[in-house]
């Protein structure tokens, strides 16, 4: 069995799983936000299932619309504290302690290799990184593991991504996870477990890897997933005293495919607008004018990011027609990077530096786009109208590559500007 | 199911687009309704009528989580989104919902803007009445058909704990 089959039958209380079957699992730990977890409580409430099944392993931070962008987006926040309070949910994360869900709760040490989680955002396929099965699910899904403390699947093929070489200068994990769905398309990995492998997944950094499990539903995955190791284990263990198990692929697992991708090749890469999948290698783009360019997000919000983003840019300008948007993603992140001096460099060098919130990343708030407008963005998706105007467009990036656009005011090559 | 088909061939018709984000800070459905598809084509709520389907590519609804896309298309009146194929999360959250997303192979090519389309969910047959023709469709699962005809996830948690 692979490793998300293994965890699957273990929630499951079942011996074996195979690839289509059903599951009912047990969930470990539920992730709830401002958008998604207001229309779940109202579903509840409105049909007297109005209770959690285990407060201690719901993890709640409002996110997306704060500080609240408006006074509906306040009124969804109010409907988020009120029922955590009602409900004596402790890991509720208030604005100032609060951060970008899928930064925050594996920093916070709530996430543990052989976990199952479910989180009301597309995005909580980023947890697998740690050795989870971890996947995104909509508000009744929510509603229904809020209830029961359990939730149906249907066990995904597995497809394995095979990552090996040496990373060359200027190229990050967010650079080979832009290849990887270059290569498969938007759909590539429709359903499936993408679980990376390869020496240069135990090369990166347990926050490197967030990266590459982060972005697997932009290939339509259900999950990312990756084996823990000697730095899984200190980073979790740095964070938790709580047990945990550890499980890996059989060497005669099943995949349904495997993509093999040789990094040492690679070049910094652009996803252009509309789709993450249209990436080109930066040798390739040309001459393209921004207007803005945003640092942050569950993809590229970490202190790695910004030490990245910070090492171009110390000591240089962004151009002078260009707003440069940095957005630590969570309340810690924030402070640690005002205690090395990254914030300083920003700020020195003319960017915005925001407290966390996904805000831009979906058209929110704190960077929306105007008619006309061009981003680079360290975040994940480039739909049309994702950062705001229809016809606004986005181009997704590594933090290098976007702190070198936002210097130069097009987009532009961070080996020019690394040591 | 009787309506008329709004066809929208391509792949990869995202959440941004069947209910974008600047709307995401409300969860009334008769406010997201009036946004349904905006970004994809600003002159869908205007010619939509109850009953309607949305006929598209592969892969739709990919992107976001957000249960709002549903809500959106469900709450303008849409019977049904029929596509080539269906990201992961939009499936859930239609077949959670009680609300009918249809897998039909060719379908995208084989019907145009304004047929007039039967479907029948039971049998896995859609009659397309303008052309007289008839698509079939993989049945959804037993698990799925007890979600649906229960009237949603939560019905049907309920009704099973009885």
């Amino acid at each position: 069995m692979t490793i998300t089959e293994k965890i699957l039958a273990a929630h499951s209380d079942r011996d074996e799983v195979g690839p289509g079957e059903l599951v009912e699992a047990r969930v470990d730990l539920v992730m709830c936000h401002d958008v998604t977890t207001p229309p779940a409580v109202s579903m509840l409430e409105e049909r007297g299932m109005d209770r959690v099944f285990d407060p201690e392993k719901i993890v709640v931070t409002p996110d997306h619309f704060v500080p609240n962008k408006d006074i509906r987006s306040a009124e969804l926040a109010r409907r988020l504290r009120e029922w955590t309070r009602k409900h004596g949910i402790r890991h509720y994360y208030e604005v100032g302690r609060h951060g970008i869900c899928h930064a925050l709760l594996p920093e916070e040490g709530f996430v543990r290799p052989g976990m199952v989680v479910v989180g009301a955002d597309s995005h909580t396929c980023t947890y697998g990184a740690l050795g989870a099965f971890s996947t995104g699910i909509g508000s009744t899904d929510l509603a229904a593991v809020l209830y029961s403390g359990r939730l149906w699947f249907r066990v995904p093929e597995s497809m394995r991504v095979v990552l090996e070489g040496e990373l060359p200068k200027g190229v990050y994990s967010k650079d080979v996870i832009l290849e990887v769905i270059r290569r498969i398309g938007v759909d590539g990995a429709r359903y499936m477990a993408m679980e990376f492998t390869g020496s240069i997944v135990g090369k990166l950094s347990v926050e490197a890897r967030l990266t590459l499990t982060n972005m697997a539903v932009e290939a339509g995955a259900k999950s990312g997933i990756i084996a823990p190791d000697e730095k899984t284990l200190e980073y979790v263990r740095e964070r938790s005293d709580e047990p945990f198990h550890i499980y890996t692929s059989d060497p005669d697992a099943d995949y349904a495919s495997t993509v093999e991708v040789d990094v040492s090749s690679l070049e910094p890469m652009v996803a252009f607008p509309h789709l993450p999948s249209k990436g080109r290698p930066i040798s390739e783009v040309g001459h393209i004018h921004i207007d803005q360019v945003v640092i942050g997000s569950c993809t590229n919000g970490r202190l790695e990011d910004l030490r990245i983003a910070a090492e171009v840019l110390r000591g240089k300008k962004v151009a002078p027609h260009l707003r440069a948007i940095v957005i630590p993603a969570t309340s810690r992140v924030w402070l640690q990077a005002m205690r090395e001096g990254l914030l300083e460099v920003f700020v020195g060098a003319g960017c915005a530096v925001s407290t966390p919130t996904c805000g831009p990343c979906l058209g929110g708030h704190m960077g929306v786009l105007a008619e006309g407008e061009r981003c680079v963005s360290t975040t994940n998706r480039n739909f049309v109208g994702r950062m705001g105007h229809p016809k606004s467009e986005v181009y997704l990036t590594s933090p290098a590559t976007a702190a070198a656009s936002a210097v130069a005011g097009r987009i532009a090559d961070p080996r020019e500007f690394l040591c | 199911m009787r309506g008329y088909a709004h066809v929208y061939p391509r792949d990869h018709i995202n959440t941004d687009e069947i209910i974008p984000a600047r709307y995401l800070n409300t969860d009334d459905r008769e406010e997201l309704a009036r946004h349904a598809l905006e970004d994809l084509d600003p002159g869908f709520v205007g010619k939509v009528k109850w009953g309607d389907f949305i006929v598209a590519g592969e892969n739709f609804g990919c992107g976001s989580s957000r249960e709002h896309a549903v809500w959106a298309i469900q709450g303008v009146g849409v019977g049904a989104v029929l596509a080539e194929s269906f990201a992961r999360i939009f499936f859930r959250n239609a077949i959670n919902t009680g609300f009918p997303a249809i897998e039909c192979k060719g379908i995208s090519r084989k019907v145009e803007d304004g047929d007039e389309l039967e479907v029948d969910l039971e049998a896995g047959v859609v009659r397309n009445l303008s052309k007289g023709e008839e698509y079939k469709f993989s049945p959804f699962p037993d698990f799925a058909l007890e979600i649906m005809k229960a009237g949603g996830l939560l019905e049907y948690l309920r009704g099973r704990e009885g």
